[in-house]
């Protein structure tokens, strides 16, 4: 099982690089999107996949006895999983906006910030727009 | 005493709630910022004095013991790191009083301002590697929005770079931290010192090693990884660039700073001459990068490249004198650029552009302000006596020690060229006349909010010199936190307690882990 998913963490990873090589900002968010997944199942992964009795305390010890499964590994995705949703939202209303002011989705041809005639003119006004 | 400890992340985040809460009147919100910037202010610079005096502070988040629980650290490194920001958050909040008018867009600003501090302050204090990611995830989220605030087509055009890469950096640190976890079984910094010397693997342990140099670097735009920093830092207002520049990259090599001593100490000399390449590099390319430019802001954006080149050559010695050297150059960095970044944009209102060739008669017809620049654009290219002198000092001196001859010249040529660029626009923006196309200067500003922009300028200008002329306290105060960082004996000890970090004997099946 764990090589499967190893394969499978390598498979994402390479779609997610494939896809953010793109000068399409949208294709970016969705290796973006890819990149965290395979990062998520990596964590998972590194727990170790063994069945176990659920980490409890008896009462009066203080340690779980031998052969609990391990919970950090989900605790971590999950607050990963959170963050990445937010983030995930954040860039594709950004990708919106960007593609209403610059009229475009090629990160190529976005040179508001940084005009063709580089290190020329400045700031603040829009620049060639291809 | 752990309320010290958690209160620089409570206060910042409290006032960003409370603020976005308050939207609806200027004058609350306002109220509520310069409140929460000077108590976080007052909280940093007590935590400061009782780590100085009885050293690492700890909180054990909830009761729970070290290696379990969320702890957080102040040592000597974190603690005046924490008041730095403190320093620059006050310093800002005041000067967007007097930047952005009412109503503009500070019904988002000073939320988001804290909201970032917040982060910042989070960072410096986790005690686990994986609370520094969801610190940096903060800091981040924080500073996309603060990017942003205003729409206008350029910032959004530099927010999708700075998103873009930012974005991949911490995907490919969670991964790391993940193998990490998967390597050793602990996230506390303090534990995953003990415990990588047990890893079996360490070529793994290396490679690990390598996928943090990457995630921090590029937030700490180090060579190759720079890219989205002049492309996005000259885009939002002056407030908003002036905090990135001073603390954002910051945050990248303290981070670098924190697991290159605590953690991954295997294989110094494969790992750390890589950081030295990546010095030098960043040292030349940032300030060449400077040179070409002709836009104030751009030109301060790329000398921050140039300078983290600095702070990253006294890692990469790993000696305690070039750390020490990196840590007093940090200090004076996070002071002078963000100070720097203010002097641009009062000169952006009182001259209408931050373009050098239409900008001029600054000397003449603002006297303060020339001075002003004065102090801390030459206190960055190293002049005796400012703060930057000693910075460059101190780490070409540490170079020499450890016979990296090389090193030591091209800090030394990278620092004339910075004299070149501070001196570029030192002839263009207050020498010269101002020139006739660019049309007469924006109506002066009223007294008061003339006050409001100069006043933070003249203070950090003055800490500027403080540093420079009375230099024994902060040398005493980056020469024990390099000792701590070179010995983390005392830091384990203070994480995990005496006993425990004697106790090399526990089993790591206890916790789980990749043991099973």
């Amino acid at each position: 099982m764990e090589s499967i998913l190893s394969v499978l963490v390598g498979v994402l990873m390479a779609a997610s690089v494939y896809l953010m090589l793109s000068r399409n900002f949208v294709r970016f968010v969705f290796g973006l999107t890819l990149l965290s997944h395979a990062a998520n199942l990596l964590i998972f992964l590194s727990g170790g996949l063994t069945r176990g009795h659920s980490p409890l305390i008896a009462p009066g010890e203080v340690a779980p006895p031998a052969g609990i499964a391990n919970a950090v590994p989900q605790a971590l995705m999950l607050t990963a999983i959170v963050i990445s949703f937010s983030v995930l939202a954040f860039a594709l209303v950004l990708a919106f906006r960007t593609y209403q002011e610059l009229e475009t989705v090629d990160t190529d041809e976005m040179r508001a910030a940084e005009p063709a005639t580089f290190g020329g003119s400045g700031s603040g006004r829009p620049g060639v727009l291809g | 005493m752990s309320w010290l400890v958690v209160g620089p992340i409570l206060v910042p985040l409290g006032a960003a709630v409370i603020g976005f809460a308050a939207r609806g009147s200027d004058r609350t919100q306002r109220a509520v910022s310069l409140a929460a910037a000077l108590g976080l202010a007052a909280i940093a610079a007590t935590l400061l004095a009782a780590v100085w005096n009885n050293g690492i502070v700890v909180a054990q988040m909830g009761g729970w013991p070290a290696p379990f629980g969320i702890t957080l650290v102040a040592d000597h490194l974190s603690a005046a790191m924490v008041a730095v920001t403190a320093l620059i958050g006050l310093a800002t909040v005041i000067y967007a009083f007097g930047d952005i008018r009412r109503g503009e867009i500070s019904y988002a600003l000073h939320p988001l301002l804290h909201a970032l501090l917040a982060g910042v302050c989070g960072a410096f204090l986790a005690g686990d590697i994986f609370n520094l990611y969801v610190w940096f995830e903060v800091m981040l989220i924080a500073s996309f929005a603060l990017l942003i605030l205003g729409g206008k087509p350029s910032q959004l055009d530099g927010a999708v770079r700075y998103a873009a890469l930012s974005l991949i950096a911490t995907t490919l640190l969670l991964s790391g931290i993940g193998l990490l976890y998967g390597l050793t079984g602990t996230l506390n910094m303090a534990d995953l010192h003990l415990r990588v010397q047990d890893v079996e693997n360490q070529g793994l342990l290396t490679a690990v090693a390598i996928v943090f140099i990457f995630a921090f670097g590029l937030k700490a735009a180090v060579f190759p990884l720079f890219f989205w920093l002049p492309a996005s830092y000259h885009t939002p207002r002056t407030a908003v660039s002036a905090v990135f520049s001073g603390l954002l990259t910051k945050v990248g090599v303290y981070a670098l700073m924190r697991v290159f001593t605590l953690i991954f100490t295997q294989d110094v000399g494969y790992t750390h001459e890589i950081l030295l390449w990546v010095a030098g590099l960043t040292m030349v390319t940032g300030v060449l990068g400077a040179a070409s430019q002709n836009e104030l802001r751009r030109i301060l954006s790329f000398h921050i490249i140039s300078q983290i080149g600095y702070m990253i050559l006294g890692l990469a010695l790993f000696t305690m004198f070039g750390l020490l050297g990196g840590i007093f150059y940090v200090i004076h960095h996070i002071i002078v650029k963000a100070n720097l970044f203010f002097v641009a944009g009062a000169a952006n209102r009182l001259g209408g552009s931050t373009e050098l060739t239409s900008l001029g008669g600054f000397y003449r017809h603002a006297p303060v302000l020339a001075v002003l620049f004065f102090i801390p654009a030459f206190s960055l290219a190293g002049f005796p006596p400012l703060s930057g002198f000693w910075a460059k000092l101190l780490l070409i001196q540490a170079a020499i020690e450890k016979q990296e001859f090389v090193m030591a010249g091209v800090a030394l040529a990278v620092g004339l060229l910075t004299v070149y660029s501070m001196t570029k626009i030192w002839l263009n923006a207050f020498w010269k006349a101002r020139p006739e196309e660019s049309g007469p200067p924006p109506p002066p500003l009223p007294a008061a909010r003339r006050w409001l922009l100069l006043g933070p300028i003249a203070a950090l200008a003055t800490i500027t010199l403080t540093i420079g002329l009375y230099v024994r306290p902060f040398y005493v105060l980056a020469e024990r936190a390099a000792d701590e960082l070179m010995n983390p004996a005392s830091y384990v000890e203070a994480v995990l307690g005496a006993d425990n970090s004697g106790d090399r004997a526990r089993q790591p099946a206890d916790l789980g882990g990749a043991e099973e």
